[in-house]
């Protein structure tokens, strides 16, 4: 219920780290330049601002709002009626536990919450609190023929995986593997 | 154009060995690359020369992935899942005359008589490949292959005709919709070209938001062009300008095919200014849509090419005020596919299949609970029986039909006993399904029925828009509903409630898909009474999947006592020693369900 997110996320402050205001600011300026300052190109400026940060922040929505002349509140009403966009911070895998109607049936429920057991991830939350890994429910792949499927892509976008025929026990032990490479991504992104 | 045929015809040089990989979505997920990367490596070191060809999927999904192998003096030999470990023996093998472990040949041939041919198998004999005749065949990103199977020669003869004649073409093929609601293709056509506007626009509707169908998909990554053709054919027939092929992001491969397919029909002249010496001049735009599944609906859809978002009241209609305003048509993926053949092959070619009311082929989706998952074009009026138990093979050993998922969330379930009925249009109406796009999901007997309804339910509403009241609230409602069901709470009032609720609805709903959310309760509902009075009266789930209505135990034998379960237990209903088998004490366990994912040996059984 995307009204309901809506909702929650005007009134909730901003997760996740904030980085400096000229950052979002050039992102912005560019799309504007890009696409001009055009109310109906607005869907294609979130995808590219959702390119740069890997999900809307906050602050670039105000900007994009103020260049734009639209209200905030409007834009916030198209980020959230599509699925591609997303409000909060991913970590540095997001696994998508594909809940198609075959997966479904096949038990995708039942992997999607073994895995955020795994995780130890609390209700309402999505992200792993040491900013691995994300897990979220999407909806069909086209992949059926392999259900229950899962898909896992880098948050950079650089890679992506699928993963077809899955159980529980395999769901786990797939979830720990990409959890212990984001946890070499991030002790990497440390030491430089 | 002529310079095009010949550039066609002069990169034809067949070496002596092809091998075919399918590169699309879904076998591409099942391994398609690393097969790929291993057939390099196989042919360098076995010093062959041979022409690697990247085709599309042919809908077999349970053969993926699967290679090809062609070669002078031996038969074109398809091998089923192969393992990026075994290319190289297969083409070693392939090469010297020994088919062994091969699937199927695609043409007979003297002297290899030990492998069946592509025709024997059912699976694909009793298909009618229509639209998919290339699919999986040709190299989709070429467009020298698609020229070659007759490409572009109906956008040819299409421009040869004055706009009305491609009209009444279309209308005496007798060509329906094939995104949901079949209706008449050319009627649309026919609305949009009377409209005196100086702009309009057709748009191809590639959203394909169902679970459970992917023929959009598969068509569009395997044989784009075809897809294009018949959107440039349906742009000259009401005299638009500028045409949108409308995909979305969560489908990049389909939206970089189609991208590539605008590119090269640019540089051949079947797009751009006066297109082929004519004075028709079109350009189409892939447009990646951000994803809703509500985007399928043509005003929705329009909305989202404008930077909307949601539905809104029709009349009028697309075809009057559409896209800014102006005339619109929309087509799905399979429809305009469709067009292009029509006007390829003729009409009788067309005609000859389907239904009176209903003609030609329509790509079925067969997911679930069978053995042979895939893609299948059958002509319209074919059996579910048909498609369900000869080509998808039926469900695997130990289970058995339920019932037939069929048109997605829109859709409804039809029960095993009315598995003799034709798939066309009205039938599926009248027993409470819709087409849909055409994606059958097959239910077996551990799924319980009220859990399915359950399911749609909730998928439509995280997808309701929000903006009329029907949709927003009565869905909510009807989910409570169901969860009440399941949870063993209901009354029978419940269930009559649900039909009431239900039928309102359906009737009050602004747009489409709140027009069609109640279908899979309704369906159920009235096919499986029964199992639904079993969840209300004797708090009961007979396929034992509504949690609540399950009791949990352990099975000593293959509890190995690691505590897991009772650490992981809310109310501490399971006690039990370290190395001896645990128990559940059923008068505190809430049937949460927490020990039966948590449990690494299996050992947590439902009663």
């Amino acid at each position: 219920m995307y009204y309901e997110q809506s909702r929650t996320y005007l009134r909730t402050p901003q997760s996740g780290a904030v980085l400096d205001p000229r950052r979002y600011l050039s992102v912005v300026d560019r799309v504007i330049c890009k696409y001009g300052a055009d109310r109906s190109k607005l869907i294609n400026m979130l995808q590219e601002i959702q390119r740069e940060f890997q999900h809307l922040p906050r602050q670039a929505l105000e900007m994009l709002s103020v260049k734009l002349g639209i209200s905030l509140s409007e834009i916030i009403n198209v980020a959230t009626f599509y699925h591609q966009f997303r409000l909060e911070p991913v970590g540095v895998y997001v696994i998508q536990v594909c809940f198609g109607t075959t997966c479904y049936l096949k038990g995708s429920s039942e992997i999607y919450e073994s895995m955020r057991k795994v995780l130890g991830l609390r209700e309402r939350e999505n992200t792993a609190r040491d900013g691995t890994i994300t897990i979220e429910k999407a909806r069909c792949f086209g992949c059926c023929s392999l259900a229950p499927v899962i898909m896992v892509t880098s948050s950079d976008g650089s890679e992506r995986y699928v993963h077809g025929r899955l159980n529980v026990s395999e769901g786990k032990r797939v979830v720990l593997d990409y959890r212990s490479k984001a946890l070499m991504k991030l002790k990497g992104l440390k030491n430089e | 154009m002529s310079e095009a045929l010949e550039l066609g015809s002069g990169t034809r040089k067949i070496s002596e060995l092809i091998v075919r990989v399918p590169l699309a979505s879904c076998t591409l997920a099942a391994g398609a690359s690393k097969v790929l990367e291993s057939i390099e490596k196989a042919l360098g070191k076995l010093g062959l020369e041979a022409r690697v060809k990247k085709t599309g999927c042919m809908g077999l999904c349970y053969l993926d992935p699967w290679i090809e192998l062609e070669s002078r003096g031996l038969p074109p030999t398809i091998y089923a899942n192969v393992k990026p470990e075994q290319a190289e023996g297969i083409i070693r093998r392939y090469v010297e005359g020994d088919l062994s472990g091969a699937l199927a040949v695609r043409s007979e041939a003297s002297g290899f008589k030990g492998v069946p041919t592509l025709n024997s198998l059912p699976e694909w004999r009793l298909q009618v490949r229509y639209v998919s005749r290339n699919c999986g065949f040709i190299d989709p990103e070429s467009i020298e292959d698609y020229l070659r199977t007759g490409g572009y020669s109906g956008l040819k003869k299409a421009l040869k005709l004055g706009r009305e004649e491609v009209i009444e073409i279309v209308r005496k093929s007798g060509l329906r919709g094939r995104g949901g609601a079949g209706f008449p293709t050319w009627y649309k056509w026919r609305v949009a070209y009377e409209q005196r506007s100086d702009v309009k626009y057709v748009i191809c509707n590639g959203d394909e938001g169902d679970p459970g169908a992917f023929m959009n998909r598969l068509l569009a990554e395997s044989d784009p062009h075809r897809v294009l053709e018949g959107l440039i054919i349906a742009g000259y027939a009401i005299g638009a300008s500028r045409g949108y092929i409308f995909v979305r992001a969560e489908k990049p491969l389909m939206a970089d095919r189609l991208e590539v397919a605008v590119r090269q029909a640019r540089d051949y002249g079947f797009l751009g200014e006066k297109i082929l010496g004519t004075d028709f001049s079109f350009d189409v735009e892939v447009y990646r849509s951000a994803g809703a599944f509500v985007c399928g609906e043509e005003t929705a859809l329009i909305a989202a090419i404008e930077g909307r978002s949601r539905p809104r009241q029709r009349p009028p209609y697309p075809a009057t005020s559409g896209l800014w305003g102006k005339p619109t048509v929309i087509n799905n993926v399979e429809t305009l596919a469709h067009v292009a053949t029509i006007f390829q092959t003729g009409l009788d070619e067309f005609t000859k299949y389907g239904t009176e009311r209903s003609k030609g082929t329509k790509m079925f989706c067969v997911t679930g609970s069978v053995r042979k998952t895939g893609v299948y074009e059958v002509p319209i009026g074919t059996k579910i029986r048909t498609l369900v138990y000869e080509l998808a093979g039926g469900p695997p050993d130990g289970r058995s039909v339920k019932a037939v998922q069929v048109g997605g969330p829109s859709g409804g379930c039809i029960p095993a006993d009315l598995l003799d009925l034709e798939l066309d249009y009205e039938t599926l109406q009248s027993y409470g399904a819709i087409m849909g796009s055409g994606g059958l999901v097959v239910i077996d007997n551990t799924n319980c029925m009220v859990d399915v309804a359950k399911y749609f339910i909730t998928f439509t509403l995280a997808e309701s828009c929000g903006k009329c009241l029907p949709c927003r609230v009565g869905v909510k409602v009807l989910g409570d509903i169901l969860e009440k069901v399941a949870s063993g709470t209901a009354t029978l009032e419940d269930l009559e409630l649900l039909r009431e609720l239900g039928e309102s609805i359906m009737r009050s709903s602004l747009c489409a898909l709140g027009g069609t959310a109640p279908n899979p309760v309704l369906s159920t509902l009235r096919y499986f009474k029964n199992e639904y009075e079993e969840h209300v009266v004797m708090r009961r789930c007979p396929a034992k999947v509504c949690s609540r209505l399950v009791t949990y135990e352990i099975d000593p034998a293959r509890c190995r006592g690691c505590g897991q379960c009772a650490k992981n237990c809310p109310v501490s209903a399971i006690s039990g020693q370290p190395g001896k088998a645990f128990k559940i004490d059923t008068s505190r366990c809430t049937k949460c369900g927490q020990c039966l994912i948590i449990c690494p040996f299996g050992a947590v059984v439902k009663g």
